[in-house]
């Protein structure tokens, strides 16, 4: 039973922390599928949204105002920044590079990323900045059940929540929206869309917006976890391998691939882990993502390519 | 009006397929290898200015070369074949620790079996050369997805090899002879009795290393290979039904381009650095490498020099030139400039000029032809 | 006319049948391709043609049928099976090798032809060396052929429609192919240059004595050039002949003008 509770408390913790991934991994699914670019710098605009929000509420509380205002403004302040970075990337990027392979386009996002990286901490700082959003002390469930009972971060309840509430509102958003619509037909065909009248590069700084819309609200999450600081990039490049598993498209595949990689990493971790060394966390999620192409290259949701000539 | 091919006439094929058929670019490229060759260690044995000190070879040539040949290897698979690699470091942390490994002695104990594979301590050259061998075999497995994914999803696999590799070389201390600190010290540069020790000594070996490495690879670049390989990268269902083997094609491309970036990381650790630890070749190696290619020029042997030198040269010139404006900035600013720079000029130039600066100064030749009378 | 130099058969198709998911490109079409002739596929938009190059030269595999070329029969072409054997092909929308000059894309044509191996080719020397100029003479030939001597240098990327489509010939052409596929040659052309297509295509099988299997949707032109044509219609073979008799056939001026049968 002892075995049998440890097992459940890795799974749940590794489910929980999955759904980090998941919603950087939700930033990425929204650029691939209305544009087809491969965006190696959503981690790049989580730190940036992230930097945003925390050096505007250290600034606002420090002069006096309160918490929930302080909060509500930061938020906002944060929002707006990732606005104007959607329309630099549409208007000086993707827009003049519309067209072009998808290997440039994931090239040229490498070189966004710098940028991001570079202009955040030039103007934000580069240290380490502890964010306080959300409660980080821990439930215990099942006391009876198991000795000990389970260990249940409440943040990681508050991360499941919000992506549940996330892909609800995108699903509303994609489904019911005219400008939901349009970025499904943009997705489609761009040159079809533009030719009945969809203004392409509206749509697409919609959807960049959203995407940096999302790495916000993976920020505030991450960053009450992390504090805010420079590695977050590098967690957050596990999306991608979340995606690959996932498939390239799927929204739910964005979901369920960053549960699969979380909950396997720990499960990993803690029963493989010891006699090999430790720190497989590092890089399981690629190998599985690469195990995963290798079967299944469209991933487990995303749709099968078919080639023409 | 020095720059004119007039009266130059070629009468062979050969005359017309050789690397450089103008007579003022071979010119050029004599005085070039003259300086490299003669010219840099004679000024700097007799310490004559710009080689007072040996910042210059330490600190520039020296890393500009490794890096150089490290960049050949990368355009080979990313400009030349196409297929996008997050993972160069990766290949020269093997080149790297396999040469270490091999110039140390390797010994691994089978003890289920009842006996060990024992492999006494190599020369330093043929360990080097198995180095880059290594990392060829490791190349060829991780490009074997590469017949299945394409694109996109092959820079997933070869972020895999990256963080697998940093890993395993930080935590399996079997490679790193299990030194406490995790860091491991090359062995002496002994060259069948020459033993490499001055700076002047190790410019002049990796010089050597470099020039006879992108000879080859720029004769496999323009030979059937070469073009078996961008056929390839440009339209690989076109190829195969003019009788590419896609398999063949791109395996060949993953394993000299591992092979030359894996003799580029046994150069790192055994020239240049003397002792390192796993963090020398992470990620952002890779993504430097990628940044030299694309800078340099996509599928271009001579821009992979540019792309190494400016990628070198940007910081060098952050910390030196507002000092010398009198507003000297912190090292931070100048790390988040680098990015800055390096990240608009990647975008500009994939916008602009995807071929890099090699493609600028070509046309730059073209024009140079012309000049004064354009018409 | 020219009468075919034998009666030989170099490529047999038998009830070959395709299709993708519910849609049914090919319905046992069964037509052969005799050595020395000029061919022609024709028939409306979405009947089939262009699968059916696809499926002899092993990029799409049918769901039942055999091909049989030089004698072999196969139930399905390997792509590099099929150029081995000595079958090129040109496409519909030119899929050239865009960042690769016209000579480079030709000579990458002479990939099957190469006899040294790796090793030599990174030392560029002696055999390599003779055996990639002796290459090189002979797609310089071929450039004389097509007379796009001037643009042998210019990445293929840059040409206009009409030279990139004569590129693409020179490609297929320095494989020295017994049997040449020429998906819609003349697409998008002027008259000029459809003039000049033309031509090439009847020397090269005048002069080389290729066999070519032609699509193209210019009457004119199929009709001047062909021996024999084929029509397909939802992928339904619905008439196969010389030139003047399926211009007579009901079948097919019903197809044309789209009434039901």
């Amino acid at each position: 039973m002892i075995a049998f509770g440890q097992f459940l408390e890795v799974l749940i913790g590794g489910l929980m922390s999955g759904v980090l991934y998941s919603l950087v991994a939700l930033g990425f699914v929204l650029i691939f599928k209305a544009s087809g670019v491969f965006n190696y710098a959503q981690g790049a605009m989580v730190l940036l949204a992230g930097l945003a929000l925390v050096r505007a509420l250290d600034l606002l509380v420090a002069n006096g105002f309160p918490l929930w205002v302080a909060v509500v403004l930061g938020i906002g302040f944060a929002a707006v920044i990732m606005a104007a970075t959607a329309w630099l990337i549409e208007r000086f990027v993707v827009g003049p590079l519309v067209n072009q392979d998808a290997l440039t386009l994931f090239m040229s996002t490498i070189g966004v990323t710098f940028v991001i990286e570079g202009v955040a901490e030039m103007i934000f700082g580069s240290d380490v900045y502890p964010l306080r959003l959300f409660p980080t002390d821990a439930w215990f469930l099942f006391e009876g059940l198991f000795p000990g009972g389970i260990l249940v971060n409440k943040l990681d309840v508050w991360g499941a929540l919000i992506a549940g509430i996330l892909v609800a509102g995108l699903a509303l958003f994609f489904q019911r929206t005219k400008t939901g619509r349009a970025l499904r037909a943009v997705a489609d065909d761009h040159l079809a869309a533009h030719s009945v009248g969809i203004p392409i590069s509206w749509i697409w700084f919609v959807v960049w917006l959203a995407a940096g819309l999302v790495a916000l609200v993976a920020a505030t999450v991450w960053g009450t976890k992390l504090g805010v600081q420079f590695s977050i990039t590098f967690l957050a490049l596990k999306a991608l391998p979340v995606l690959i598993i996932g498939g390239l498209t799927s929204i739910p595949g964005a979901i369920v691939g960053g549960l699969i990689v979380g909950a396997g990493e720990k499960i990993a971790e803690v029963y493989l882990g010891p006699s090999i060394g430790g720190g497989i966390e590092y890089w399981f999620a690629y190998v599985l993502a690469l195990a995963v192409l290798l079967v299944r290259p469209q991933g487990l949701f995303g749709e099968r390519i078919i080639e023409r000539i | 009006m020095l720059y004119r091919e007039a009266g130059q006439f070629k009468t062979t094929y050969a005359e017309d397929m050789a690397i450089f058929p103008i007579r003022q670019d071979r010119i050029a490229l004599a005085i070039l290898l003259g300086i490299a060759f003669i010219g840099v260690p004679l000024l700097a044995t007799f310490r004559i200015w710009p080689f007072g000190s040996d910042y210059l070879l330490w600190a520039i040539l020296l890393p500009f070369l490794i890096l150089a040949l490290a960049a050949i290897g990368t355009n080979i698979l990313v400009g030349y074949c196409g297929q996008i690699s997050l993972g160069s470091g990766a290949f020269m942390a093997i080149g790297a620790y396999s040469a270490y490994k091999l110039a140390t002695g390797v010994h691994i104990p089978l003890a289920s079996l009842g006996f060990a594979i024992a492999i006494p301590p190599l020369p330093v050259l043929a360990s080097i050369l198995l180095g880059g061998f290594m990392s060829a075999g490791v190349g060829i497995l991780f490009g074997i997805p590469s017949l299945r994914i394409k694109g996109l999803y092959l820079a997933v696999a070869t972020l895999a090899a990256q963080f697998f590799f940093d890993w395993a070389f930080l935590r399996l201390p079997w490679f790193t002879n299990y030194a406490p600190s995790g860091s491991v010290n090359a062995p002496e540069l002994d060259f069948f009795g020459v033993v490499v020790r001055t700076p002047v000594e190790r410019y002049l070996l990796c010089l050597l290393f470099v020039t006879v490495l992108a000879v080859l690879a720029k004769n496999l670049v323009r030979g059937n290979l070469g073009r078996q390989w961008m056929a390839i990268r440009d339209m690989d269902i076109a190829a195969e039904l003019i009788g590419i083997r896609p398999l063949y094609a791109k395996l060949t491309a993953f394993a000299v381009s591992s092979f030359i970036i894996g003799v580029a990381g046994a150069l790192w650790g055994f020239v240049y650095l003397g002792s390192w630890e796993p963090l020398a070749f992470s990620i952002e190696r890779s993504l430097d490498l990628l940044f030299m290619v694309i800078i340099g020029g996509l599928g271009s042997i001579m821009g992979s020099f540019i792309g190494a030198a400016f990628i070198l040269i940007v910081p060098i010139l952050l910390n030196v030139l507002p000092t010398e404006l009198g507003l000297p900035l912190s090292t931070q600013t100048i790390t988040h400039l680098q990015f800055i720079i390096f990240g608009s000029l990647i975008c500009y130039l994939l916008i602009k000029e995807p071929h890099g600066f090699a493609r600028l100064i070509s046309i730059g030749k073209e024009k140079l032809r012309l000049w004064p009378f354009p018409y | 006319m020219r009468a075919p130099d034998t009666d030989d058969i170099l490529l047999q198709v038998e009830r070959v049948a395709l299709s993708f998911g519910g849609v049914k490109a090919l319905r046992d079409v069964s037509f052969n391709i005799r050595k020395g002739e000029i061919r022609a596929i024709i028939g409306p938009n979405g009947a089939g043609k262009t699968s059916m190059l696809n499926v002899i030269n092993g990029f799409y595999r049918p769901n039942h049928g055999a091909i049989t070329f030089k004698g072999r029969t196969r139930a399905k072409m390997q792509p590099f099976e099929a150029a081995r054997g000595g079958i090129a092909r040109t496409f519909q929308n030119v899929a050239l090798f865009k960042g690769m000059s016209a000579l480079d894309n030709i000579m990458a044509g002479r990939t099957l032809k190469v006899r040294c191996g790796v090793l030599w080719q990174l030392l560029r020397f002696g055999p390599a060396l003779a055996e990639e100029v002796e290459h090189r003479r002979k797609v310089e030939e071929i450039i004389d052929f097509l007379e796009i001597e001037t643009i042998r240098k210019v990445p293929v990327g840059r040409l206009p429609y009409g030279l990139q489509k004569r590129v693409e010939l020179g490609r297929a052409l320095a494989m020295e192919p017994d049997l040449l596929l020429l998906d819609e040659p003349m697409a998008g052309m002027n008259l000029e240059e459809k003039e000049d297509m033309s031509r090439f295509i009847m020397d090269v099988n005048n002069h080389f004595g290729t066999t070519i299997a032609l699509i193209e949707h210019d009457m004119a032109v199929v009709m001047d050039l062909s021996d024999r044509v084929a029509v397909l219609d939802h992928g339904v073979k619905i008439a196969d002949g010389t030139p003047d008799e399926v211009k007579r056939s009901q079948t097919v001026i019903d197809a044309y003008l789209g009434i039901a049968h």
